[in-house]
């Protein structure tokens, strides 16, 4: 979003995730907005064949995400999602990779059992629908 | 240890910059290069196979085009444009790099995103993952039936495939159809509750463009033509990229 229509675009979603995990639950990276880092996942590069440079390029990436403490890393770009769940995946699962759609549906109680494939074991079972 | 210097010859001179600079507006500021370096300072492709974005353009500049068309560098950038960004002179080095794979023989362009790129040119979906017009509808209404019975809150809920009309024409990444077909279900319910109305395409559904990051103009050119025109042909005002 941000790379197509710019940082303002972006306080929207801002608006949408803190509205969806609370305020106090919201941890910006550094460095964020335009001056951000490229997760590596994009430009065709998940399908390029070269992992380990990708996995390389990713480091920078995970070291930001990896300082926020974060348990889960919101990544509405299917690229990024990707890239961010295989550098999550080769590190242990140090945080999740999750779709924004995944936690607005939660956050409206709304998100049935076999809809939480990315989220970790401390939300595989809040709020379930339907249970 | 250092890297023997590289020697550079009286008579050369850059055909490829040259022929970029033409392509792109104002020459792209190509030739505005301070060397500052605050492009590769920030770049995460930064020392990959011992290039980064400053070489890269210096090469280029200095006319050692053999050796910037035929660095595998081209396919380790993402072109994700914070270079651009954070130069004082605003020079285009992504739009380079996306040329120095443009001058790669189409053969020897990475396999994965060739082969995703002609997947992709095989039919009107434009699925990368070969994902047929009936495949996508079948998935999408099997997969409603199955959420309607399950839940009783979205018994109504739709999922159009080719709603006439229709205001918004959404686009799904092959993936979730193909490998993960209930994560397509939360955004369904998100559009349903806020009474958006909505349509899939079989025709120009699928989300994704690798023949854009191949650097093959013409094949992109041909799924943005094939895409926009399945927007225009239902009829929608606007159309949605989940990509």
């Amino acid at each position: 979003m941000r790379k197509s229509f710019g940082d303002p675009v972006a306080e929207d979603l801002r608006f949408v995730v803190k509205s969806v995990v609370g305020e106090e639950n919201f941890i910006e990276m550094v460095p964020n907005r335009s001056n951000n880092y490229c997760c590596g996942g994009g430009g065709g590069f998940l399908q390029a064949g070269y992992p380990e440079e990708r996995r390389k390029y990713g480091e920078m990436k995970a070291n930001q995400i990896l300082s926020t403490g974060a348990g889960y890393c919101i990544t509405p770009c299917h690229n990024c999602h990707s890239q961010i769940h295989d550098l999550s995946e080769i590190r242990d699962h140090p945080w999740q990779s999750v779709h924004l759609w995944t936690l607005i549906c939660l956050s409206l109680g709304i998100l049935g059992e076999n809809e939480r494939e990315y989220l970790g074991e401390d939300l595989k079972n809040v709020a379930v629908y339907g249970a | 240890m250092t890297e023997p210097a590289i020697k550079l010859g009286g008579k050369r001179r850059s055909v490829f910059l040259d022929k970029v600079k033409e392509l792109l507006p104002e020459g792209g500021n190509l030739d505005l290069c301070l060397t500052c370096g605050a492009c590769s300072s920030g770049c995460p492709a930064t020392g990959i196979g011992g290039m980064d974005a400053r070489k890269f353009l210096r090469m280029a500049a200095l006319g050692l085009d053999e050796e910037v068309m035929k660095s595998e560098w081209a396919w380790h950038c993402t072109m994700c444009q914070r270079c651009i960004y954070v130069c004082p002179m605003k020079i285009n080095i992504p739009q380079l790099v996306f040329y120095a794979r443009q001058s790669w023989p189409r053969e020897e362009r990475p396999k994965g995103i060739r082969g995703s790129c002609d997947m992709a040119l095989k039919n009107d979906t434009c699925s990368a993952m070969g994902a047929t017009e009936e495949d996508f509808q079948f998935v999408v209404e099997d997969v409603l039936e199955e959420y309607r019975e399950a839940q009783p809150d979205f018994k109504d809920m739709e999922a159009p495939v080719n709603k006439q009309g229709a205001y918004y024409f959404l686009n799904q990444n092959s993936r979730e159809p193909v490998t993960e077909p209930d994560e397509m279900v939360p955004l369904w319910k998100i559009l349903h509750l806020v009474g958006a109305d909505w349509t899939y395409g079989t025709k120009g559904w699928a989300a994704e463009n690798y023949c854009m990051f191949m650097a093959d103009d013409e094949s992109w050119k041909h799924i943005v033509e094939v895409k926009a025109k399945a927007v225009e042909d239902l009829g929608c005002k606007v159309w949605l990229n989940t990509e």
